[in-house]
C-alpha cells in the first residue's frame, strides 16, 4: 500500500516537474551542458532526418541520369501548399484521436503521391525529350522547371481558402496547423523529446528502410542499378530504361512529399520560398555523403542537420552558413566523391 | 552604302571643316546625325548645351511643362507578406493626394506606387530599389519620392536621390543612425548626404525611441531581470537591438545573450536550447515579419518557453499573426508585445480619426498601422508643394525642411534640422483573440519645436 502512494507520489512529481519545466523556465537549475548537448543532438537528428529524406531525392536522379534536379526542392514546397490544401479542406478542427491519425496518413500518401506524380511529370516533359541533348541543357531545363514552380507556389498562396488567409496576401508564409502538438511526449531531465520529434523519426526511419529493401531486393531495384550502372548495358539486357527513369523520379518526388509533410508540421510555416533552402541543405547533404549514393545521402542530412545544430547552438548562429560549407569544401578536397561515393566515375 | 557615305564624307570637310580631317571612325556617325553637324558650329554647342542641361538639371523642364504636371512616386516592398502593410501605406497616400483633387496650386499631381521587392526574396531587394530611385531621378516630373518601408532600402536608395536633389519622405524607416549622427555606424548619417544637404524626411520616431521604449516595458511592466536579443542582422533589427542592449545594460536589465540569426533557416529549435539553457525572462526579437521572426516565435513555443515575446514595429502587421498561428501568441504562451512608434489605427483622435473612418468607408477595412504614416507623407508633401514657390526639385526640399507645427493625422509636429519628426508618442501593444490590443502609450508626448 505504502508503495503504491510512494509511486503515485512519485508519478504526480513527475507530471509536475514536466510542467513546471515548460512552462517558462520556473526550475531553479539550468539546464546542465550534458543535458543542453543532448537536446541540441534531438534537434539536428530531427531536421538531419527530413534533410536526408529530401537528399534522397536528389541523389537519385543523379545516380541514374547524372542530373542534378535542382527542381527538386521547390517540388517539396508545392507538396506542403497541397498538404495544406488538403488539411484546409478535410477541416482542421476534427482532427483528435484515431481520426488525427487517419488524417495524418491521408495527408502524408497524397502529399506523396503528388509530388511523386508531379516530379514523373517534370521528367516526361522537362528532361526526357533533352536525354540526347547535352547535360548542361538538362540543368538549365532543371533550373526553369523550379522557377516554374516557385511561382505556382506563388499562385496557390493565392486560393481564397481560410488556410491561405482567404488568399489576401499570397507570398506571405502560411502557419500550417500544429495537428501533431509540439508538447514533449517524454522528457529526460530538461531534455525534450516532442511529438514532433518522434514523428520524424517514425515517417523517415520506415521510409528508408523500405527504400533499401526496394533498390536491394526488387526487380525494379535491380533494374534501377543496372540503368545507374550503364543505361546502354542494361536496355540491351531489355530493361526499359525509360521507364526506370520514371520511376525513380516518382520515388524521388515521393520521399519528398513525406519529407515535405513532415518539415510543415516540425515547423509550422509554409512559404513559397522554402523550397530554396530545403533543395540547398539536401543537394548539399546529397554532394557530402557522395552524390549517387543513397546511404550517403541519408548519412549526410544527418550530419548536416546535426552540424546546423551544433553551430547554432555553441557558436552564433551566423556562423552556421561558413561551418557547414567550410566542413563541406573540407571533405571535397580529402574525398573528391563525397564520405560514401564511389571512388572515381567518369560519366561526364 | 560606301558611295553613300563617301558622298557624305566630302560635304562634311567643307561644311564644318570644325575638328580638321575626318577619320575613319566617322564613317559610323549616323547619316542623321550628319544632317545635324552639317549646320552651323552655333547648333551643335546649342543642342550639346540643351542636353546637358536635361540631364543636370531636369527641374527647368518641369517648369516649362506646358501640361503642369507633377509627379509623385512611392517605393515600398509590394511583393511579399508586406503587401497588406504596403497596400494600405499607397491607400493612404492616393487618399491624401485625392482629399486635395490631385490638384496642387494649379499644378496636376499623377502618383505612381513603385514596388521594391522581388519575388525571390519576398522582400526588399537592393537592386530594385536603387533602379526605382534612379528612374524616379530620371523622369523631370517626379518632384517627390515616398519611400521606403525598410531601412535597409532606404540606405541605398537616399544616397542616390540626395545626390539628385530630390526629397525624400519615408513613412516607415525607424533605424536610428538614418538621421541621427552617433547612434549609428561612424559614417551615418552623412554618408547618406553626399550634397551635403537633409533631404531625407520621415515622419515615424526613429528606434532610438523605440528600442528603449521596448527595454523600459520589460524592466517595468513584464518585471524581467534577465533578457535573451536576438536580430535579422538588417540595418533596422539589429539597430533596435543594440539599443535594447544599451538601454537594458543602463537600466541594469542582465543581457543573457546577443545574437543575429539566419533570417532564411527553417526553424530556431538549436537557438530556442541556447535560449533556455540562458533562462531569460523575456526575449526581445530586433526584426520584422519578414525575417522570419514569426518562426522564432513558433519555435520558442515548441521548444516549451513560455516567456513573453518583445518584437518591434517590422511585426505590427496582420501577416505576422497569420504566420505566426493563432496558438503561439497567445497569453498563455507567454504572450507577446509589439512597440509601435506611434498609436495603432484605432486609437488616433482628430483628423487621423476622420482619416481612419474614411479610410473604412473607402476600402471596407481598418487601415493597417502604417496607413496612417502614408496618409501623412503625402499630406506632409503636398502642403510642401503648395507652400513651395517655384515647383522645382530644391524649392520643394526646402519647403518639406521648413515644416513647422504642421497639423495633420499624427497631430500637431515639426521636422527637425535631422530630417525627423517632432513627434516621441509610442505604443505598446498584445495581441488577443487573433487580433493586436493596444495595451498602453509610452514615449513622451509631441515635443513643440
Amino acid at each position: 500500500m505504502q508503495q503504491t502512494v510512494a509511486a503515485a507520489e512519485f508519478l504526480a512529481a513527475c507530471a509536475l516537474s514536466r510542467v513546471d519545466a515548460v512552462g517558462g523556465f520556473a526550475r531553479d537549475g539550468l539546464l546542465s551542458s550534458q543535458e543542453v548537448f543532448t537536446q541540441q543532438l534531438v534537434t539536428g537528428l530531427s531536421n538531419g532526418m527530413i534533410i536526408a529524406l529530401i537528399a534522397i531525392g536528389y541523389t537519385m536522379v543523379y545516380g541514374i541520369i547524372e542530373l542534378i534536379n535542382f527542381a527538386h526542392g521547390d517540388l517539396c514546397m508545392l507538396g506542403a501548399y497541397f498538404a495544406l490544401t488538403v488539411v484546409g479542406a478535410l477541416g482542421v478542427d476534427q482532427w483528435a484521436g484515431t481520426g488525427g491519425i487517419m488524417g495524418l496518413v491521408l495527408v502524408l500518401v497524397g502529399t506523396a503521391a503528388f509530388c511523386g506524380s508531379l516530379n514523373w511529370s517534370i521528367n516526361r516533359l522537362a528532361y526526357r525529350p533533352l536525354r540526347k541533348a547535352s547535360k548542361l541543357s538538362l540543368l538549365v531545363s532543371a533550373i526553369g522547371a523550379s522557377f516554374i514552380l516557385v511561382n505556382l507556389g506563388l499562385f496557390w498562396g493565392g486560393l481564397p481558402m481560410d488556410v491561405f488567409a482567404d488568399g489576401t496576401s499570397s507570398a506571405a508564409p502560411k502557419a500550417f496547423p500544429a495537428l501533431v502538438s509540439a508538447a514533449p511526449a517524454a522528457q529526460i531531465g530538461d531534455v525534450i523529446y516532442s511529438r514532433t520529434d518522434l514523428l520524424v523519426l517514425c515517417v523517415t526511419l520506415p521510409l528508408m528502410v523500405a527504400l533499401t529493401y526496394l533498390v536491394r531486393f526488387t526487380k525494379l531495384g535491380k533494374a534501377m542499378r543496372a540503368v545507374a550502372q550503364n543505361p546502354t548495358g542494361a536496355s540491351l539486357m531489355g530493361i526499359d530504361v525509360e521507364r526506370v527513369i520514371g520511376a525513380s523520379f516518382f520515388i524521388g518526388g515521393s520521399l519528398g512529399g513525406f519529407a515535405t509533410v513532415v518539415y510543415s508540421l516540425y515547423n509550422q510555416t509554409v512559404s513559397f520560398q522554402m523550397g530554396y533552402r530545403m533543395g540547398m541543405d539536401a543537394f548539399i547533404a546529397a554532394v557530402l555523403g557522395g552524390i549517387g549514393n543513397l546511404p550517403g545521402a541519408v548519412l549526410g542530412g544527418i550530419l548536416i542537420g546535426v552540424i546546423r545544430s551544433m553551430s547554432d547552438g555553441y557558436l552564433e548562429a551566423r556562423w552556421t552558413n561558413t561551418v557547414v560549407f567550410g566542413i563541406l569544401i573540407l571533405i571535397l578536397v580529402f574525398r573528391p566523391s563525397g564520405l560514401l561515393g564511389a571512388k572515381l566515375r567518369e560519366k561526364v | 552604302m560606301d558611295e553613300l557615305l563617301g558622298q557624305t564624307e566630302d560635304t562634311d570637310f567643307v561644311v564644318t571643316g570644325l575638328d580638321g580631317p575626318r577619320t575613319r571612325a566617322d564613317r559610323f556617325v549616323s547619316l542623321s546625325f550628319r544632317v545635324m553637324i552639317r549646320r552651323t558650329a552655333s547648333i551643335v554647342a546649342a543642342l550639346t548645351g540643351a542636353a546637358f542641361l536635361l540631364a543636370a538639371a531636369p527641374v527647368l523642364a518641369v517648369q516649362d511643362a506646358p501640361n503642369k504636371k507633377l509627379k509623385i512616386v512611392s517605393s515600398l516592398p509590394q511583393t511579399g507578406s508586406a503587401n497588406a502593410q504596403t497596400t494600405s501605406i499607397v491607400n493612404g497616400i492616393k487618399m491624401a493626394i485625392d482629399e486635395r483633387g490631385a490638384m496642387v496650386d494649379g499644378f496636376k499631381i499623377e502618383f505612381e506606387a513603385m514596388d521594391d521587392a522581388s519575388p525571390q526574396k519576398g522582400n526588399w531587394d537592393g537592386q530594385i530599389e536603387s533602379a526605382n530611385a534612379k528612374r524616379a531621378i530620371a523622369d523631370p516630373a517626379v518632384v517627390g519620392y515616398i519611400g521606403t518601408y525598410n531601412s535597409g532600402a532606404a540606405k541605398i536608395s537616399m544616397p542616390l536621390l540626395n545626390k539628385a536633389g530630390l526629397v525624400m519622405v519615408s513613412p516607415g524607416n525607424t533605424a536610428a543612425g538614418l538621421t541621427k549622427p552617433g547612434l549609428g555606424e561612424p559614417n551615418e548619417p552623412a554618408v547618406y548626404r553626399p550634397s551635403g544637404k537633409v533631404s531625407y524626411f520621415r515622419v515615424v520616431p526613429a528606434d532610438d525611441i523605440q528600442g528603449a521604449v521596448a527595454c523600459e516595458f520589460c524592466r517595468n511592466d513584464l518585471k524581467a531581470k534577465k533578457v535573451f536579443i536576438l536580430h535579422d542582422r538588417e540595418l533596422y533589427g539589429k539597430g533596435i537591438a543594440d539599443v535594447f542592449k544599451k538601454t537594458a545594460e543602463a537600466t541594469g536589465v542582465e543581457v543573457v545573450g546577443f545574437e543575429g540569426i539566419d533570417a532564411k533557416a527553417s526553424n530556431y529549435r538549436s537557438l530556442v536550447t541556447k535560449i533556455r539553457a540562458a533562462a531569460p525572462d523575456v526575449v526581445f526579437f530586433g526584426g520584422t515579419t519578414q525575417t522570419n521572426g514569426a518562426q522564432v516565435l513558433k519555435d520558442l513555443r515548441a521548444g516549451g518557453a513560455k516567456i513573453p515575446f518583445v518584437s518591434p514595429d517590422g511585426t505590427f502587421e496582420k501577416a505576422f499573426i497569420e504566420a505566426a498561428g493563432k496558438d503561439s501568441v497567445t497569453k498563455e504562451q507567454g504572450g507577446v508585445y509589439i512597440t509601435f512608434g506611434g498609436v495603432p489605427s484605432e486609437m488616433l483622435t482628430g483628423i487621423g480619426a476622420k482619416f481612419v473612418k474614411s479610410y473604412q468607408a473607402k476600402y471596407g477595412e481598418i487601415p493597417e498601422a502604417y496607413a496612417v504614416y502614408g496618409y501623412e507623407a503625402g499630406c506632409v508633401l503636398l502642403d510642401a508643394i503648395d507652400r513651395a514657390e517655384t515647383k522645382d526639385r530644391a524649392a520643394i526640399i526646402a519647403a518639406v525642411a521648413a515644416t513647422k507645427d504642421f497639423n495633420g493625422a499624427l497631430g500637431t509636429w515639426s521636422f527637425d534640422e535631422n530630417g525627423d519628426t517632432s513627434i516621441r508618442t509610442m505604443s505598446i501593444n498584445t495581441i488577443e483573440d487573433g487580433a493586436f490590443k493596444f495595451v498602453r502609450t509610452a514615449g513622451g508626448a509631441a515635443k513643440a519645436k
